[in-house]
């Protein structure tokens, strides 16, 4: 007993990757795919060099910006503006019954699985491919932007909701069943106020990335600014282009600012 | 348990009251496999203060709340005014745990609403959805909630949001919030375990209190022996799962607890207390422990 003692005994946390030779296999292994990926890319260095080329030609082609048909310009950009915030609205609306139907801990098995195998198909897409597709269906405009802002925003509010739901203490809604409570007043009263403040953290932040993505789902056709931007470059408009980039980087700085400010708020 | 089937008549009630509450034959298996309820035969009369003891994993949370069913009975029957609760459907459910009232070891108040919203949420079962979202509730219910709150010395505190509160006072607030179901049955799940011990009788005090004041029924489970002799009618002990003592707590003597506790788990902890022999004098342990903890 007391011999051990003397000698100190060693710890070290156990490794992530197991022990040292699996750890130094797996950089070897990754050195090589690193490698092999590299020199695997059909890379004509010569067309990168003339992309640069090109780059400083249109840099000084974009220069000055041309904010001379600011009326395209800002019927764009409110367009976008509505739509992003259209979409946030609906997708909030959208997201409540999704969101009780994904959380374990509320509903029966069948439901809980319907409702995540439904997120999980949503978010497969990206807002892009959501938005070619919707553009095919109702097409060209602000309409096919708007549901694929909805859509998207919806299922990602659902999951992030669900997940909140799904670790709220039980404690209290075991009390409030108790008190015979029907299931939307278990909600309203013991679900609710446990996650509410997080969910409207995530709705804002929502609002700021239907922003962003919704002067990107225009280059597909779906309406706002995007789609603005991208007849620009098709026309070589490149003062007319850079006008429009500088006012999308404005937007969405005034939005990031805004979803900051709110959230800060909320604390 | 010749003692148990004598204060359990087959008809008519305890002691010549009425019967409130009668569970026969009541098994829980979990899907573990654990038989955590073993066919327990339980009654009382439409009033007093039951406490049950017995040692951790005995079943006695498994057993109150089976009782309004929060954990859902294998077999047996709950008997709540002659109804029986095991039948239910949803609705009916619903009805019966209004009458039945609960307050929880963790207090489980909603932390980010307010303690009258805390306390009106014991009236839920009478109101609407709507209502419910737009937190209107019956004025008598309001006039009811300030009264509770006064009552359990929370006078002033409505506005205050729950997890502002001391764990005394949020048990307070528990309280009221059970009792403003004007339940005809009160469980009460170890309401002092996280308390100090100051704090805990005055709980239990309050609790005993407003149960008689009311001719409410109380089951409540407890860790602290000492609490279940000061404050109960009745002493029901559990050991794995079946009834194994009921009765006063006069009758609660040394070799009972060391029947229910088990021999060497009450004697390690006498021995801890002070160098007595095992059995007699670990009761006296206790309660001078608690004596001190109230003194302090
Ligand atoms: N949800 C569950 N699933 C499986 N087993 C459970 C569950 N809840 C309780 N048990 C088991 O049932 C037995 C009785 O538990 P119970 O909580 O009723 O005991 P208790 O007497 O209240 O104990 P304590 O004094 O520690 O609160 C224990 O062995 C426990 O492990
Ligand atoms: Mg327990």
């Amino acid at each position: 007993m007391s011999g051990a003692l003397t000698v100190p005994r060693r710890w070290r946390r156990s490794s992530l990757f197991g022990g040292p030779w699996q750890r130094r296999t797996l950089l070897v292994v990754f050195a090589a795919y690193c490698v092999w990926s590299v020199r695997d890319l059909p890379i004509d260095y010569t067309r990168v060099w003339r992309g640069f080329g090109r780059a400083a030609d249109m840099l000084a082609r974009m220069w000055p910006p041309d904010f001379g048909r600011w009326q395209i310009l800002g019927k764009g950009m409110l367009e976008s503006v509505q739509m992003a915030i259209a979409a946030s609205v609906a997708g909030a609306l959208l997201c409540v019954p999704l969101a009780l139907c994904a959380a374990r801990n509320l509903v029966p098995a069948p439901i809980y699985l319907t409702a995540r195998a439904l997120i999980v198909v949503g978010r497969t897409f990206h807002e892009v491919i959501v938005a070619i597709l919707f553009v095919k269906l109702f097409g060209f405009g602000a309409v096919a932007g708007m549901l694929t802002l909805a859509f998207s925003s919806a299922v990602f509010l659902a999951k992030m909701i669900a997940e909140d739901i799904e670790n709220v203490r039980p404690g209290p809604v075991e009390a409030i069943r108790a008190t015979g409570a029907r299931f939307g007043q278990v909600v309203v009263f013991a679900i609710v106020p446990q996650v509410v403040v997080r969910a409207l953290g995530v709705f804002i932040y929502r609002i700021d990335a239907n922003l962003r993505h919704s002067t990107v789902i225009g280059i597909v056709g779906a309406g706002g600014i995007g789609q603005t931007l991208a007849a620009s470059f098709t026309r070589y408009d490149y003062d007319f282009s850079a006008a429009i980039l500088l006012c999308i980087a404005a937007l969405v700085a005034l939005g990031e600012w805004f979803s900051d400010w709110v959230r800060r708020r909320l604390r | 348990m010749a003692r148990a089937n004598a204060k359990a008549p087959p008809e008519g009630g305890v002691g010549g009251e009425r019967e409130r509450l009668r569970v026969a034959g009541l098994t829980k298996v979990y899907p573990t496999g654990k038989r955590a309820l073993d066919g327990v035969d339980f009654v009382i009369a439409t009033s007093g203060v039951t406490a049950v003891i017995g040692s951790s994993g005995a079943g006695k949370s498994t057993f109150i709340r089976c009782i309004n069913r929060l954990v859902e009975p294998t077999s047996g029957r709950i008997l709540l005014d002659g109804v029986d609760l095991v039948g239910l459907d949803r609705a009916g459910l619903r009805a019966a745990r209004r009458r039945i009232g609960m307050i929880f070891q963790e207090f489980n108040l909603v932390e980010r609403l307010t303690v009258m919203e805390n306390v009106l949420a014991g009236r839920l079962g009478h109101v609407g959805l709507i209502d419910t979202l737009r937190r209107r509730f019956a004025p008598a219910d309001v006039d009811a909630a300030f009264e509770l709150l006064a009552r359990v010395g929370l006078d002033g505190f409505h506005d205050r949001r729950a997890d502002a509160l001391s764990g005394g006072q949020r048990q307070r607030v528990g309280i009221a919030r059970a009792l403003i179901q004007r339940p005809d049955l009160l469980l009460v799940d170890e309401p002092t375990a996280s308390l100090d011990p100051r704090t805990a009788r005055q709980i239990m005090r309050l609790v005993r209190e407003l149960a008689t004041e009311r001719a409410t029924p109380a089951i409540v489970n407890l860790h602290d022996v000492a609490l279940a002799r000061e404050f109960a009618d009745r002493i029901v002990a559990f050991s794995a799962g079946r009834i194994v003592f009921d009765d006063a707590p006069a009758a609660l003597d040394a070799a009972t607890l060391d029947r229910i506790y088990g021999g060497e788990d009450w004697s390690a902890s006498a021995a801890a207390d002070d160098d007595a022999p095992p059995a007699a004098p670990a009761v006296r342990g206790r309660v001078l422990g608690d004596d001190a903890g109230v003194a302090g």
